[in-house]
């Protein structure tokens, strides 16, 4: 108990005082998620409208497949990408083990299957809604696929934050092809599970709190965003 | 594109024989009426034309291909869809699909939401209208791209007095402009007010089709004379 | 939208992976870095030879594997079987001794298997054999970890008999003592990362001096033979000054309460 009061007060003053190595990290752990989410967006968006908007032999299959992969371990993605970017692996040449680029695929990873399922689940009870309509008006597949991502686009920030919680509360993966390295791929996650090893619970506890407050104000800022947009009303 | 031939069409769903076979000419002109008991085969007779349908058998042959011929036309449903927007961005749907310019979208969609009055709507969210507006948004969309074809199912099959005079008023005038009309209601005053001709379909097949006064004034069959004497038909 | 430029804005401001020539990757083992030895020593390094060293943290069998597949230029461990086949292997060029600390058993305060009593450490491990309450252990083939097995092994006992006393955890040296603390338990540690902890809990130093507690760390190149993108030249640097006078002088200086906790010995 008095852990958790020592590093509140800690994570108070770690957050007042502006302590750089601080946010240096708190900037990495976002830069990190939300390229990731970025790099997701753009292949679970499009992805999830098109399954919802065609025909296919194995669809089903596909669905399935999307939403098992939710449940993803992240430490076997961390070991996958491990291997794939470690100079004895495939992709070894590029050298991107231990950077912040190799955490960001990790990651994206990680959060793709999530929020295509998401996404796939909302634009599939707003196609019920449109289908007739969309194909009188003679609409192209890709318009389909436009439509539904801009009329469904609330439930696609949720899908954004499910994927933004997922990644920035990462620790399994990152930590293995980042490596937790200071000053390069140290993120709040990592240097969490780093303070915990050297029993210093309180500023990993402090670190805890900063990744909460991380979190919360991102989800704020979002639904500000969403409240603020003209005709938020459904 | 005219005329509309229609040569032993069937529709089949699961064995079962819902509709046809049909055999239908249809000229540029006037307005077309669909009448018959619920069941009758309205809604599917009108989907098939459209295009909406997969044909179990027979042919629904437009005089230019049906690719063509599908961007000439607009289907108004029973229950309006509308999309999750404004209603001035329902309005320039159409408009935007046929790459139109935003500009020139809005000033026709403002051109029409001035005509089915709901100036002061705009920028109101379209699934938030009462029915009888929604449907007269749904219209105005249909009508919107200029189409030489405007199919409407029951279009104010559940609008009060005033809502279904608009709705009228503007499809009289439509077709004046050289749209092409085929409704379907079962509402025979409606039928006096707006017929050209009229189609009358029972159990699936069509009993007749025959000028307005023709149909009234000798009924082509003991089930139309029932339908028009306003009993129940079995 | 907001994701976007928000991500974009981050990027400018956070210029990281760029990949300079001057950037060296170690393997280091997990008690050099608990012990806050590292911070201690590596920005002396850094500044003396103008590197950006990037230290991975991990325990000495993940280490060797880590050299093995070319992910960082050197390894500093403390496993000496595994250093030898390492460079008999052709992994590194060589073994180089750079210093040494001990190890030692950290146990319950009330020292239930009366371990302080013991003349040897093998006596100590013999009498935790009999009594069984709870021990540690990594778990995780670290140098640690294979340094217990090693000592199981002189006195012919195989910990499984513990039963479920005996905890392998399969952490690193910290969270594996946060355990130890937990549960009460008897723990073999390097008695660096023990001073360095703070989360210490009822649990004391209860035998150490023994000359099997030794702790010798070396460090081992790899070889640019096998993995051609080695920066052999930068290690080579790292290796001169880890070997001298001034290393040495700061590695024999570090002090936690009042104790040296780690010796240098290159030669």
């Amino acid at each position: 108990m008095n852990e958790i009061l020592q590093g509140l007060a800690q994570a108070f003053w770690l957050i007042v005082s502006l302590d750089t190595e601080l946010i240096t990290i708190s900037l990495r752990s976002l830069y990190v998620t939300l390229t990731a989410l970025l790099v997701s967006t753009i292949i679970a968006f499009p992805l999830a409208a098109l399954i919802v908007v065609t025909r296919f032999r194995f669809r089903r299959f596909v669905i399935t497949i999307l939403n098992a992969l939710m449940g993803l371990p992240p430490v076997v993605v961390g070991l996958l990408v491990y291997i794939l970017f470690s100079r004895s692996g495939p992709l070894g040449v590029l050298g991107l083990l231990y950077t912040t680029s190799a955490m960001i695929i990790a990651q994206a990873i990680i959060i793709t299957p999530l929020i295509t399922s998401v996404a796939h689940q909302s634009m599939q009870g707003l196609w019920a809604d449109y289908r007739d309509l969309l194909i009188s008006i003679n609409t192209s597949k890709p318009q389909r696929i436009g439509t539904l991502m801009w009329d469904s686009r609330r439930a696609l920030i949720t899908a954004c934050l499910a994927g933004f919680g997922r990644g920035i509360g990462e620790v399994g993966a990152i930590m293995i092809v980042g490596g937790n390295i200071d000053n390069a791929t140290r993120v709040l996650t990592t240097a969490i599970s780093l303070e915990t090893s050297r029993g210093d619970f309180s500023l990993a506890l402090a670190l805890g709190f900063v990744l909460i407050s991380l979190a919360l104000s991102v989800s704020f800022a979002t639904h500000w965003f969403g409240k603020t947009e003209r005709g938020g009303l459904w | 594109m005219f005329p509309l031939e229609v040569s032993s069409v069937e529709i089949n769903i699961k064995g079962k024989r819902i509709l046809g076979p049909i055999n239908l000419l249809l000229k540029q002109e006037g307005i077309s009426v669909l009448l018959g008991a619920n069941g009758s085969g309205k809604t599917t007779l009108l989907e098939t034309l459209h295009g909406l349908r997969k044909l179990s058998k027979g042919k629904v042959r437009w005089s230019i291909p049906n690719k063509l011929a599908a961007k000439e036309q607009s289907f108004v449903f029973q229950t309006p869809v509308m999309l999750r927007r404004s209603v001035l961005e329902n309005l320039m749907y159409p408009l935007r699909v046929r790459r139109f310019s935003k500009p020139n979208a809005i000033k026709e969609a403002m051109h029409w939401v001035k005509k089915i009055g709901l100036e002061k709507k705009i920028i109101q969210q379209a699934t938030l209208l009462s029915g009888g507006e929604m449907q007269a948004v749904a219209v105005a969309r249909a009508l919107i791209t200029k189409p030489k074809m405007l199919f409407l199912d029951e279009p104010t099959a559940s609008l009060d007095g005033l809502a279904k005079k608009t709705i009228e008023d503007i499809l009289v005038l439509a077709a004046k402009n050289d749209t092409k009309i085929i409704m379907s209601t079962h509402d025979l005053g409606q039928a006096k007010r707006l017929a050209d001709d009229i189609i009358y379909l029972h159990k699936g097949l069509m009993e007749s089709h025959c000028l307005k006064d023709e149909f009234l004034n000798s009924p082509p069959s003991d089930a139309a004379k029932q339908f028009i004497a306003g009993d129940i038909i079995i | 939208m907001i994701r976007i430029l928000f991500a974009s804005a981050v990027l400018f401001f956070v210029q990281i992976n760029t990949a300079t020539a001057n950037q060296v990757r170690l393997a280091v083992t997990s008690s050099f870095h608990n012990s806050g030895l590292s911070d201690h020593l590596i920005p002396h390094v850094e500044t003396d030879l103008k590197l950006d060293i990037q230290l991975v943290v991990v325990g000495t069998g993940q280490a060797i594997k880590l050299g093995q597949n070319g992910d960082v230029d050197a390894i500093l461990v403390h496993s000496k079987p595994d250093e030898e086949e390492f460079v008999k292997t052709g992994f590194a060029k060589h073994r180089r001794q750079i210093m040494f600390n001990e190890y030692v058993i950290l146990g319950p305060s009330t020292d239930p298997a009366n371990i302080r009593l013991a003349n040897s450490l093998l006596d100590a491990f013999r009498r935790l054999s009999k009594v069984k309450t709870n021990f540690v252990s990594r778990g995780d083939l670290s140098g640690t970890h294979k340094k217990e097995i090693e000592i199981w092994k002189k006195i012919n006992f195989k910990p499984e008999k513990y039963g479920k006393n005996y905890l392998s955890v399969g952490s690193n040296m910290g969270k594996a003592i946060n355990i130890a603390v937990a549960f009460n338990a008897y723990i073999l540690s390097d008695k660096a990362t023990w001073l360095n902890h703070k989360n210490k809990g009822n649990l004391i130093i209860q035998f150490e001096g023994d000359q099997l507690l030794h702790n010798q760390y070396s460090f081992l190149p790899i070889s640019k033979k096998r993995h051609s993108h080695i920066k052999s030249k930068l290690v080579e640097k790292i290796e001169d000054w880890l070997v001298s006078e001034k290393s040495k002088n700061l590695i024999n200086s570090y002090i936690i309460e009042n104790k040296q906790v780690f010796t240098f010995n290159a030669n």
